[in-house]
């Protein structure tokens, strides 16, 4: 059975050297991006997907676990979060505080419970949890089932940045995703991640080393749901609400899907898959429901001919870490 | 007192779909080592079919029960051939993503052309038996097909229920034999442990393996056209259906055919009684027990370790 992302080259100094300058220029053009004409919003929507994606991304391409339920996370923080902000009137770094502290007991909960089982077995485990989870939003009061908490106020993080301001928000946003970005970049050069590899690699020869595989994956996850989470509550001052669809199981197929295309287990691959996605459900809005059926194809097409992904092929052409 | 029954029976019925979509996924898991997420869109097929024979060719129920699973088995033969074979292999999780984007694009598909609301399905009118004619006498005896319903004393049955219960169990027992009674079984057990030794015996493992997806996708099919008078033919009627199969899957582990059946039914009966003493956790019960069951014993009920 070859491994989930096969072939990926090893991180050598040079290859650390690559990634920093790849993420500079990374952090430059997003910082550039209100002084041109790019609708803002459509960037902070992706933004938060990237990082999003960049989390599932640490469970599945250095964990070697697929989880099919991380729109639970987004879900959850972002109620959390909207929650705190509208009826109780909490600052804004406190929503966001609430909103990932949310994200983080439940990953807490769910990753105990998923992660007895493994390979296929886990992802059906996830699925079914998300799922369980939209049931009780669904009937929860809190959540105002099929409407949604809408309206959040936005409101003046650490009481001097207006987060009304597009640009402002815009900036926020982007220093969440970097700060984000960073952590998990960390994350994975790290001796946790050096493990953390090595149970993806062979699980069986990780425990007969020593390692209590269990503990590490049950810290990737709670680690991933975490940062899903802050995903989860920036999105919130995005799009000023929380709904249902952010915790439906069609999401976590999408966090999937933007994965997948800009290529498991590498750095930046999340990024532009996340953008990629984004883009396709803003410009082709219009098809309707054939969206659907565009990202289906997709899909197939990864899976049958460019399992690398976008970034992944980019990588093992130019045979470096990206 | 009626209302628990008629739980019970709707707790039956659902166990039925739940245990003919485990059983496929089971067959189809043991073969290809694939989580055949498009199960659920191919239900819908199947129901889709049934739809599709009655009002474009007039085919009634009966005839759909035997040509849907046919035409949607074909239709997975094709995708087996066409694309699942080139994971062999590969890690299972593709298998998994490849056949979510395939339902992805069956379920579009069909959305586009349908909308999202529910075509109706009428439950066969025949066989009729006895005297149906207008003119006949009022208590002359009459049974029009699966129609109209029987007093069972404690309560009053729908026909057309009992008869999804009885026929998905038949079904259920007959793949049963097929799998662990037959020579055909046989072989296909023995190329799950082995198909290189297998293949040795001058048995053509790959045509085995895509007439096995072809068989679980039928009986995905089958489900499909036994749904389609009680529950409406919809787009997205596997959709949700698929993840509730997947959490009876876990809970049951994929160890045994028999395991399938008997907990696909088991969860459904769950199911219903849940409605009935605690409505509010029914569309719960199924993930919760999941959860206890993983708690106490992580492998599934009848699983080997994965």
């Amino acid at each position: 059975m070859s491994a989930l992302t096969d072939d990926t080259i090893p991180v050598t100094p040079r290859a650390m050297r690559d990634e920093m300058i790849v993420f500079a220029a990374m952090a430059v053009l997003l910082g550039l991006v209100p002084m041109t004409g790019i609708y803002p919003f459509f960037v902070m929507q992706a933004l938060c997907f990237a990082l999003l994606a960049c989390a599932f991304n640490l469970l599945i391409g250095y964990g070697g676990l697929l989880s099919f339920g991380h729109a639970m996370f987004l879900g959850t923080a972002g109620y959390c979060s909207a929650h705190a902000l509208k009826v109780w009137g909490v600052s804004p770094e406190l929503g966001i505080l609430v909103g990932v502290a949310g994200a983080a007991a439940l990953s807490v909960v769910t990753g105990f419970i998923s992660i007895r089982r493994q390979g296929i077995y886990f992802s059906m485990i996830t699925l079914a949890l998300s799922q369980l989870l939209y049931f009780i939003y669904l009937q929860a009061p809190f959540t105002h089932g099929e409407d949604g908490i809408q309206g959040i106020p936005q409101g003046y993080l650490f009481g001097i940045f207006n987060l009304a301001k597009p640009t402002v928000l815009y900036y926020v946003v982007l220093a969440g995703f970097l700060g984000g970005f960073l952590l998990i970049y960390r994350t994975i050069n790290s001796p946790f991640g050096e493990v953390l590899k090595a149970i993806r690699e062979n699980e069986p020869r990780a425990i007969s080393l020593g390692y209590k595989t269990d503990q590490y994956k049950l810290l990737a996850f709670i680690l991933s749901g975490t940062i899903a989470g802050f995903a989860g509550s920036l999105k919130v001052f995005v799009a000023q609400n929380a709904s249902l669809t952010d915790v439906h199981w069609t999401m976590s197929g999408e966090i999937v899907l933007m994965t997948l295309v800009g290529g498991l287990g590498t750095v930046f691959g999340p990024v532009v898959g996340a953008f990629v996605i984004i883009a396709m459900q803003q410009y082709l809005a219009g098809f309707g429901q054939w969206v659907t059926v565009i990202q289906g194809v997709i899909f197939v097409a990864c899976v049958l001919t460019f399992r690398r992904g976008v970034i992944g092929e980019i990588a093992h052409y130019f045979r470096r870490s990206l | 007192m009626q209302a628990l029954y008629a739980q019970l029976l709707v707790g039956l019925i659902n166990g039925s779909f739940y245990a003919l979509l485990s059983l496929g996924l089971a067959v189809i898991f043991g073969m290809l080592n694939i989580i055949n997420f498009a199960h659920g869109a191919l239900y819908m097929m199947g129901a889709f079919t049934a739809y599709f024979l009655l009002h474009l060719t007039g085919i009634g129920y009966w005839w759909a029960l035997l040509i849907a699973p046919i035409v949607v088995g074909i239709f997975g033969m094709i995708l087996e051939r066409t694309m699942l074979q080139w994971l062999a292999g590969l890690d299972h999780l593709y298998g998994l993503l490849l056949t979510f984007g395939i339902a992805l694009i069956v379920q579009g598909v069909f959305q586009n052309y349908f909308g999202s609301s529910g075509l109706p399905y009428a439950i066969p009118d025949y066989p009729q038996i006895g005297d149906c004619s207008p003119n006949a006498p009022q208590d002359a005896f009459c049974r029009r097909g699966l129609q109209g319903g029987m007093n069972l004393g404690f309560m009053f049955l729908p026909v057309y229920r009992g008869w999804v219960v009885i026929f998905s169990l038949v079904v259920c027992i007959a793949t049963w034999f097929l799998i662990e009674k037959t020579r055909l079984g046989a072989y296909l057990r023995a190329a799950t442990e082995n198909p290189t030794l297998v293949r040795a015996f001058g048995i053509n493992v790959p045509r085995m393996i895509t007439l096995t997806y072809g068989l679980g996708v039928g009986l995905a099919a089958l489900a499909g056209v036994l749904s389609a008078p009680i529950n409406q033919v919809r787009p997205l009627m596997g959709a949700d259906l698929i993840i509730v199969v997947f959490a009876v899957v876990v809970i049951g582990g994929m160890g045994s055919i028999m395991g399938s059946i008997i907990t696909g039914f088991a969860l459904g009966v769950i199911e219903g009684l849940t409605k009935y003493f605690y409505p509010e956790a029914s569309n719960t019960v199924v993930f919760v027990l999941m959860v206890l069951v993983l708690l106490v014993k992580p492998t599934g009920l009848t699983g080997r370790a994965a």
